[in-house]
């Protein structure tokens, strides 16, 4: 199913709106991660304005579908999605990584709404959620789960351990999104420690794997719904994503990975972004 | 003499006193919490009969999720479906879980203030012949100092059913040790247990010396008091099953009325129940104390009896102790 112009404007609108608030929360902030908030932007905002079942003035509300944010590094990403979803004001996001903040560096559950499990340490998302897959199939429960992780966060042996048994327990209810950036802290992954053949070795774990560029909101979404039609193995949707993306000295370096930009650096970031890379010429601000 | 009140096992100092491995209580404790909460899940890693949880898989397979040998998947799994509103029972041998798996339970169960109940078995030397890989001896000193957890250490099998009952209805993180010989049955059903108390097992008029104990050597302190009373030296036992929350007011009494301690258990004394109970006395009421327990070595192989009179836990070493710390008073 093809997104109709308007619904895929919508969708592009919010993401560079996400990238620009990410960018002026880490100057905030004055620490936090860059390269990956902005490089799944675009998956947040398709599964926060199109793909889940959520009602954001009901965070707790038992049927809705579960976001487990695994590499929680990532957060500022998810609390911006998450205000502009309208789980908690927009205000909120100056008080990040500060004392006394529900935005805490890393998530803790249910500080603030929306936040299904604390994550940062990683290779532990994959696992939990897989506990909540198990828990909505013996209730019967209609709700997914979807669980996003890094390419890096694979060289835990706990997320393997979790694979192999999301494989042997033919979790369907439960969807992976991989940000297969190619990054992490200490480098480029193939040289951190090979993860190739990924997709062969979900595969030989017994799952459904598919590959999408992570930019592409018709992929994300068509990928995601192909995950419900299979009911017979769980599904990882490896998202090709540019780490930093929108931000042209920011894009495939993991040296800003794990750092904020500076007040100088973000305001050049956040020209870029409201001019489209120089696409556009005046500044909506 | 033993507390009356407490409705011990009458035939406690026979000879032919009833011994069962402690591990027994669980596997029944979570058969019938499976019966009373439909909620109530058990995951293991590859040590279904071991941990005793064959008898729940059995009664409720579509509940008991086996994991493999896959101790930091398990507590993370249970951390999801605590969130998600089961009560996962976690179980596999203690060194490995909680303690290969220490970090998750702290990420993801502690701090995330999951539901999950983790039993550790074999813990102590008197694993035996296993030898120090598999026994556990520092995993008292690794989940209480995590905020959120409490630390359950029943004494006998019966206790351990009740502990494990009460892990089931306590909303929040419970660890529950457990051992793997038979150890003599010391309580009865009519035993009053409550998480938060320390029941005194055995009162004497003028004690001089409060033994407090937890585990399968609750046992060895009963006969060493026995034995100091022929000897003409008063103590009182008392059985500190809860380490975690502590009976702060039993304990504070007990050092009152005798002005010594002696701790007693199988862990190392670092961090341990008795560090625990020092903690405690320091700010409240601080008396002279001896801590029976692993002083900062590791086990070996060999016969559980062997090695708790090796490595000094046993009712010699005991009644030691109390002769020790009554010389500092």
């Amino acid at each position: 199913m093809v997104l109709n112009d308007d619904k895929l404007q919508s969708l592009r609108d919010t993401a560079v709106k996400i990238r620009e608030t990410i960018i002026e929360t880490l100057i905030e902030a004055g620490s936090g991660h860059s390269a990956g908030p902005m490089g799944m932007a675009d998956v947040f905002t398709a599964f926060y304005f199109h793909i889940l079942n959520h009602d954001p003035k009901k965070p707790d509300w038992p049927d809705r579908d579960r976001l487990i944010l695994s590499n929680g590094h990532i957060c500022p990403v998810l609390y911006v999605t998450l205000a502009y979803s309208g789980y908690f004001p927009m205000e909120e996001l100056k008080t990040l990584r500060k004392l006394n903040s529900r935005l805490q560096g890393h998530p803790h559950r249910k500080s603030p709404p929306g936040i299904e499990t604390t994550s940062g340490p990683l290779g532990s998302g994959l696992s939990q959620a897989i506990g909540m897959a198990l828990a909505a199939r013996l209730d019967k429960a209609k709700y997914r789960i979807y669980c996003l992780t890094s390419d890096g966060e694979h060289d835990e042996g706990n997320t393997w351990e979790a694979i192999m048994f999301a494989g042997k327990n033919k979790l369907s209810n439960l969807t992976v999104v991989i940000d297969r950036n190619n990054i992490q802290i200490d480098g480029f992954t193939e040289n951190v420690m090979p993860l190739e053949p990924l997709k062969q070795k979900y595969e030989s774990f017994g799952w459904q794997v598919l590959e999408i560029d992570g930019h592409n909101f018709n992929a994300i979404i068509d990928a995601v719904n192909e995950a419900k039609a299979i009911h017979e193995k769980p599904t990882v949707i490896i998202a090709h994503t540019i780490p930093g993306k929108g931000v042209s000295f920011m894009e495939n370096d993991y040296l800003w990975h794990g750092k904020p930009p500076t007040r100088e650096e973000g305001e050049k970031a956040l020209k870029e972004l409201r001019t489209l890379q120089g696409k556009i010429e005046s500044e909506h601000q | 003499m033993l507390n009356p009140k407490a409705k011990l096992n009458p035939k406690l100092f026979d000879a032919d006193v009833e011994a069962r491995p402690i591990r027994d209580g669980y596997g029944e404790g979570l058969v019938v919490a499976g019966e009373k909460n439909p909620n109530v899940v058990v995951l293991c890693a590859d040590l279904t009969e071991s941990t005793r949880s064959e008898a729940f898989a059995k009664k409720f397979p579509e509940r008991f999720f086996e994991v493999g040998v896959a101790e930091q998947n398990m507590v993370t799994i249970a951390s999801g479906l605590g969130i998600a509103g089961k009560i996962p029972f976690v179980s596999s041998y203690a060194t490995f879980s909680p303690g290969r798996n220490w970090e998750q339970i702290r990420t993801t169960v502690t701090y995330n203030d999951s539901n999950v109940k983790i039993a550790g078995h074999h813990s102590g030397i008197s694993v035996g012949p296993d030898g120090a890989t598999h026994q556990a001896i520092e995993d008292i000193a690794t989940m209480r100092v995590l905020a959120n957890m409490k630390v359950f250490v029943p004494c006998d099998a019966i206790e351990a059913r009740k502990a494990t009952l009460a892990a089931a209805q306590i909303v929040g993180p419970v660890y529950v040790r457990l051992a793997r010989e038979k150890s003599a049955v010391i309580t009865t059903e009519d035993t009053p247990y409550s998480p938060g108390k320390a029941e005194v097992f055995w009162e004497s008029d003028k004690p001089e010396v409060a033994v407090v104990a937890c585990g399968q050597l609750v046992y060895q302190s009963l006969l060493a008091a026995k034995e100091l009373e022929k000897d003409g030296i008063d103590v009182v036992v008392l059985n500190n099953q809860s380490v975690k929350p502590m009976d702060e007011a039993g304990l504070i009494n007990a050092a009152k009325s005798c002005g010594a301690v002696v701790t007693v258990e199988e862990h190392q004394v670092a961090g341990g129940m008795g560090s625990a109970v020092a903690e405690l006395l320091a700010r409240k009421f601080p008396v002279p104390m001896e801590f029976v327990g692993m002083q900062d070595v590791y086990g070996e192989s060999g016969k559980p009896n062997e090695l708790i009179e090796k490595y000094g836990m046993g009712v010699k070493d005991i009644k030691e102790a109390v002769k020790k710390v009554i010389s500092r008073k």
